[in-house]
């Protein structure tokens, strides 16, 4: 009895540590020093626009990203750069678009809340609170319509549940899965507010999971700290949408470090003791600590990570400053095809 | 070539391309088992089933964005709008998506959709149900946006929709719907956008419409010939954006006079970027201000008397005719 607990404890260690959950934390690492950067730019100068960075929401796009397969496809709003760098976009092609150069992954015509790498899946990259919902649930039809079992993620914040077009595209998704026809999951990344208004000052119901529940979607929270947490949801949710063509819900309770934009400085709405409490729960700390628990990671190896991570947003900054603006032709491109 | 209605032509349109195009398919409010508010799509749920016939909830917004996330994807979505009016709910995804999702991806993606409803006043549906829409969709870059005269046109053009590569508006005039004309046969028949035609040639006022309000400008026109002695020269724009005013300026060329026709309001209308770019281009050939001829600015009302007198009518497209000929 005791030597079969050993025995599946070890076999819960060999998956926790398998090669995969460095790779994440590796990831996970680079988004962080990736966004630092961001922030420094754009008070450089060097960064137009709105910049809304992702710091200490990482396990969320990690944890169901890693779970996806070439092909699936991924829609969010205009807090986008960790969803594009994990799917694998570029780092130097990411940071020239918000520099506004042409060789950005959208030839700096989009900036940052519209990054858009379609060979890797990334679909975008939208600036209207919850006006891409409907879009990933038509894009979810489509993978099915043309007999693909490819599926669409999708990400938004909590503030988007309280505009239209969340409603129309859960109740088409929801009518839509009963025909096998929406191979789509939600992600609510639940960062506790809307710019500067709290969940319990703008959703009527806070439990927001149980909002969709409504829409004839199935749903469940998640620790959107920890990524094992989340990947495990993942995996298990993913396998079911790819399979039966129906949606599913994940809300991600998580919490962000910085301010809603480079903008958002003085922070009325939070105290900075909340925000100090809630970096106790550092979505990288976690994963980090957890595996040099379990898995005998070293701060040698993290120390290597880091290096990796700052080297490599150096040569992107260093690509993206030295690339050249779009030329003046380029204004007229791509408006329409023909 | 056969005789067809403006509807026929819109509802043949539909079934050759999805006949040919296994990624054409078309979703709007009961369209499917209702058959169609106007009976566009009557006995197409069972030609081609419900994955490519879908009946949507009443969400404009839901199936116009819908539509976009599927055209992204490959697949070419006719959007039917039970009139245009409601399309204004879908706002958001039609102009900040559809029309810019190409230009802000750096060129990734390709947004088929077509966005297709009656539109227009003339049978007391009151003032939200009879607006006209191609001065709102036309100031955007990113759409295309026509508006059919003629039966052919509508079948032509309504294929050109089906088979690009950009959103499309697809304005169809209500009133013209029972509208008889000759349409050519060939499956392969389309009509390109972006190219106005002379449909009335004449040497004395150029007359530029389209849509309804072009059939009103040849009603008015064949009345001043045979009235007046006045003949004019009438230009059916077909699409507003792109806008090809090319036939429109050598006419002005010839006639040195211009009236606009438009159903729509003055302020900011179709009219004014027309008369606008007239001016700007062959401003040395004009004898005369270019005139418009529009609808009243106000809210379309109920009482038939009222609405009457709120929508253009041919006497107005003559008197302003008379009035560039210096004539009243
Ligand atoms: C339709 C619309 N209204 C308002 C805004 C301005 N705005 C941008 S982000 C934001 C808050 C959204 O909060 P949430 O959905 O929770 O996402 P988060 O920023 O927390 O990731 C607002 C109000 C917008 N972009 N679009
Ligand atoms: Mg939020």
């Amino acid at each position: 009895m005791a030597k079969q607990e050993t025995e599946s404890a070890a076999a819960v260690i060999d998956a926790v540590c398998a090669p995969d959950w460095t790779e994440i934390l590796r990831q996970m690492i680079l988004v962080r020093r990736f966004e630092e950067a961001t922030e420094r730019e754009f008070r450089r100068g060097k960064i137009g626009g709105y910049l809304h960075v992702y710091i200490g929401q990482e396990a969320v796009a990690s944890g169901i990203i890693s779970a996806l397969r070439k092909g699936d496809i991924l829609f969010t709003g205009y807090r986008d750069h960790a969803h594009a760098l994990m799917l694998g976009s570029d780092p130097g092609r990411v940071m020239a678009e918000l520099f506004g150069k042409s060789t950005g992954i959208s030839k700096g015509k989009g900036g940052s809340m519209h990054l858009f790498d379609v060979e890797h899946g990334f679909y975008g990259g939208y600036g209207i609170v919850g006006g891409h919902l409907t879009l990933a649930t038509g894009a979810a039809y489509a993978l099915r319509y043309q007999g693909t079992d490819r599926i669409t993620v999708c990400y938004f914040g909590d503030g988007a549940m309280n505009i239209g077009p969340f409603h129309e595209a859960m109740n088409m998704a929801g009518l839509w899965g009963h025909e096998g026809m929406a191979p789509i999951i939600f992600i609510i990344e639940n960062n506790g507010y809307a710019m500067g208004t709290s969940v319990e000052r703008h959703s009527a119901l806070t439990d927001l999971a149980a909002r969709v529940r409504a829409y004839d979607i199935p749903s469940e929270k998640v620790d959107g700290q920890d990524v094992f947490a989340v990947r495990g949801v993942a995996e298990r949710v993913i396998r079911q949408v790819r399979e039966n063509g129906t949606p599913y819900c994940i809300e991600a309770v998580t919490y962000r470090f910085s301010g809603h934009g480079a903008a958002d400085i003085l922070q009325p709405y939070r105290s900075k003791e909340e925000v100090e409490q809630h970096k106790h729960r550092d979505p990288i700390v976690i994963l980090r600590n957890r595996l040099s628990e379990l898995c005998g990671l070293k701060d040698d190896d993290v120390k290597r990570m880091e290096d990796a991570a700052a080297e490599e947003v150096a040569r992107a900054l260093k690509f993206a400053e030295e690339s050249p603006q779009p030329e003046a032709d380029e204004l007229y491109r791509d408006v329409v095809a023909e | 070539m056969s005789e067809k209605s403006y509807r026929d032509a819109i509802r043949d349109a539909m079934i050759e391309e999805m006949d040919r195009d296994a990624n054409v398919l078309i979703m709007g409010e009961d369209i499917g088992v209702y058959e169609g508010t106007f009976r566009i799509t009557a006995g197409m749920l069972k030609k081609y089933g419900p994955k490519r016939v879908i009946d949507t909830p009443i969400a404009e917004a839901g199936m116009a964005g819908t539509a976009v996330g599927m055209a992204m994807l490959g697949l070419r979505p006719i959007v039917e709008m039970m009139t245009m009016n409601f399309a204004i709910v879908a706002a958001d995804q039609i102009l900040n998506h559809a029309a810019k999702i190409r230009y802000f991806s750096g060129g990734q993606v390709d947004v088929p959709v077509v966005i297709r409803g009656p539109q227009g006043a003339g049978v007391q549906l009151s003032a939200q149900h009879s607006q006209t829409f191609e001065s709102f969709y036309g100031h955007f870059p990113g759409l295309k946006v026509v508006a059919p005269a003629t039966p052919a046109d509508a079948k032509g053009m309504l294929k050109t929709a089906i088979r690009g590569r950009d959103p499309v508006i697809f304005l169809e005039s209500a009133a013209l719907y029972g509208m008889k004309g000759e349409v050519p046969d060939d499956a392969d028949f389309t009509v390109p956008f972006g190219e106005s035609r002379v449909v009335r040639e004449g040497g004395d006022v150029t007359v530029v419409s389209y849509s309804r309000m072009m059939q009103l400008s040849l009603s008015a026109a064949q009345r001043l010939s045979k009235d007046e002695n006045i003949e004019c020269e009438v230009v059916d724009l077909r699409t507003l954006r792109p806008l090809d005013l090319e036939p429109a300026y050598t006419s002005v060329t010839k006639t040195h006079r211009c009236v606009v026709v438009q159903e729509q309001w003055k302020p900011f209308g179709a009219a004014a970027e027309i008369a606008a770019s007239i001016t700007e281009n062959v401003f040395d050939e004009l004898d005369a201000p270019v005139e418009r001829v529009t609808g009243e600015d106000v809210p379309m009302p109920y009482a038939r008397n009222l609405e009457l007198l709120a929508t253009p009518h041919e006497e107005q497209v003559m008197n302003a005719v008379k009035r560039v000929m210096y004539r009243e």
